[in-house]
């Protein structure tokens, strides 16, 4: 083959990221896209080392400027680095030889920075496909992503609401066994108070039922503001609400504030143009009484302090004691609990 | 952490030592769930709790943990996909080895806010390599150390694998000594998915 039945413009449409060097290295001639990314009047004359870095990885032979045949990995000395991949062989007979390149992983970043478009690829290069496909699949992800996001967003709403009290906005007798069975399993200590309203029926009856949900709405402010964040306070009946103090089991502090908490229900609240006025009982167990607490136990034993509460005429708060509570009961606690 | 991350560690305890284990695990952490979304995104700090408590559970040192979590990632059926992506490295370990310095740039294409370690991979002559991970994730080179050995073997090569401690920077090194690269069979691998790898 003659030097001059090479025509290196036939060449570079073939491969519009080519380029040609002579066996000293020197940059012959730039393809179109290539010339993109640095003029080719920059790159022609210099060396290949000079504007770029080569990594061959230890796969190269050979003595010539840069290793024939194998993958290469490129970056640009200078300016945007832009990783490029490519391959090199030599042209028989023509004391040239032609490195293709391609962008590989860098193509998203190179398309923007140097403003390329479909016509500065090859029609062979799968590039385009890959644009459309990386396109495509980003569209579907932002969907993918925002349902998921609302999906999130309805499951937490659905939970709260499936633990939560509507009225009052406290927790529910399923989010109470819930907290427990995990503050049992996790061995933690814990104070649990049974609370009955005295005297709702009445401003139920007398007053109508908003009156009963303007108090039950002003009690669970109240059971709100007298617990801290780690404590939990439930709704599980009509006018009963459980309270878990978490790591609160000192007797004469528990006491205190179950007084405090029966003082703030005593408190009149205001309904239309009158004053609705209740009371409380309270029963109190903590962990400490027993060797392995359950929250069947528990609740129960809260129950019988809460129904010598009441036996001791209401508005009042009681601790659970297993030599008084658990020594037979007289006759008028064996019903369930009501006033 | 990307919820993919949080879901293989998931996916890796229950696999392994089962569904109730990692229900345990779960609780322990306070999760407060029992699943990890893989499209969603969790604080780093939930899943360094979950790998805490799991070593713990498990009575494993954390890195062994980690490790077996590699190892995990490669050579489980349930998690193929993980094994065929790193498989389209190279036709061999040496070439797997070199694709591990693209490995960022691949999967940030397929998805841009999965945080992957960064990696870079040196040849230090003598059949020695040198992988660098700096990742967000204390002890991800440990993981890193399952995952090559068990891409050893699925590529049939023979190495001496070790984790050479963390560098000032956070980085952590890992040295591989490659002894013979086509040492045993290796599992088979095809491009196309459809055709099956034959296991």
């Amino acid at each position: 083959m003659k030097h001059a039945t090479f025509d290196p413009t036939s060449i570079c449409a073939l491969m519009p990221m080519g380029l040609i060097y002579d066996d000293d290295g020197i940059i012959q001639f730039v393809g179109p896209t290539l010339g993109k990314l640095r003029k080719a009047e920059t790159l022609i004359g210099k060396s290949i080392g000079e504007v770029f870095s080569v990594r061959d990885n230890g796969r190269g032979t050979g003595d010539g400027p840069l290793p024939l045949s194998t993958k290469l990995y490129l970056n640009f000395h200078s300016g945007i680095s832009t990783p490029l991949k490519g391959m090199a062989i030599s042209i028989a007979g023509a004391n040239l030889n032609i490195l293709n390149l391609s962008f590989g992983i860098s193509i998203l970043d190179a398309v923007a920075d140097y403003r390329l478009t479909s016509g500065d690829f090859a029609h062979t290069d799968l590039a385009i496909e890959m644009l459309y496909l990386v396109e495509a699949k980003s569209a579907v992800l932002e969907e993918t992503k925002q349902l998921n996001a609302r999906l999130q967003g309805a499951k937490v709403a659905a939970e709260e609401q499936a633990y939560t009290d509507t009225l009052t906005g406290l927790k529910n007798r399923r989010a109470m066994d819930y907290v427990l069975d995990r503050m049992l399993r996790g061995g933690v200590h814990f104070a649990l108070m049974h609370l009955d309203l005295d005297y709702f029926k009445s401003v139920n009856d007398t007053l109508g039922h908003a009156a009963g949900d303007t108090v039950l709405q002003r009690v669970a402010k109240i059971l709100l503001e007298e617990t801290r964040g780690d404590d939990m306070v439930a709704r599980v009946g009509g006018d009963e609400f459980v309270l878990v103090f978490n790591k609160f089991i000192d007797h004469d502090r528990l006491m205190r504030t179950a007084s405090r908490i029966i003082a703030r229900l005593e408190e009149p609240i205001p309904y239309q143009d009158t004053f609705c006025r209740i009371s409380g009982s309270i029963g109190i167990t903590t962990t400490e009484f027993y060797d392995s607490p359950s929250a069947e136990k528990m609740i129960h034993d809260a129950d019988l302090a809460l129904y010598g509460s009441k036996h001791e005429g209401r508005a009042q708060a009681t601790i659970y004691n297993p030599d008084i509570h658990d020594a037979g009961m007289p006759e008028t606690q064996i019903t369930p609990l009501q006033r | 952490m990307h919820g993919m991350i949080n879901r293989a560690i998931q996916c890796f305890l229950r696999d392994t030592y089962g569904t109730q284990t990692w229900l345990d695990i779960a609780e322990n952490a306070d999760l407060g769930f029992e699943n990890f979304e893989a499209m969603l995104s969790y604080p780093d700090q939930i899943t360094l709790d979950v790998l805490g408590r799991a070593a713990r559970h498990l009575h494993k040192p954390v890195e062994t943990f980690l490790e077996d979590l590699g190892t995990y990632l490669v050579s489980h059926p349930n998690v193929e996909a993980i094994r065929r992506l790193l498989r389209f490295g190279g036709e061999n370990f040496t070439e797997f080895l070199y694709s591990l310095n693209d490995l960022e740039g691949r999967a940030k294409l397929a998805l841009p806010d999965l945080e992957v370690p960064m990696l870079s991979v040196e040849c230090c002559g003598d059949g020695t390599f040198r992988l660098s991970c700096s990742s967000a994730m204390p002890g991800f080179g440990y993981a890193m150390v399952g995952v090559m050995r068990a891409m050893a073997d699925d590529y049939g090569a023979l190495v001496f694998l070790e984790h050479s401690g963390w560098m000032d920077s956070g980085e952590e090194v890992i040295t591989i000594n490659l002894l013979e690269v086509a040492y045993a069979e290796g599992r088979a691998f095809d491009l196309s998915g459809r055709m099956g790898d034959g296991v």
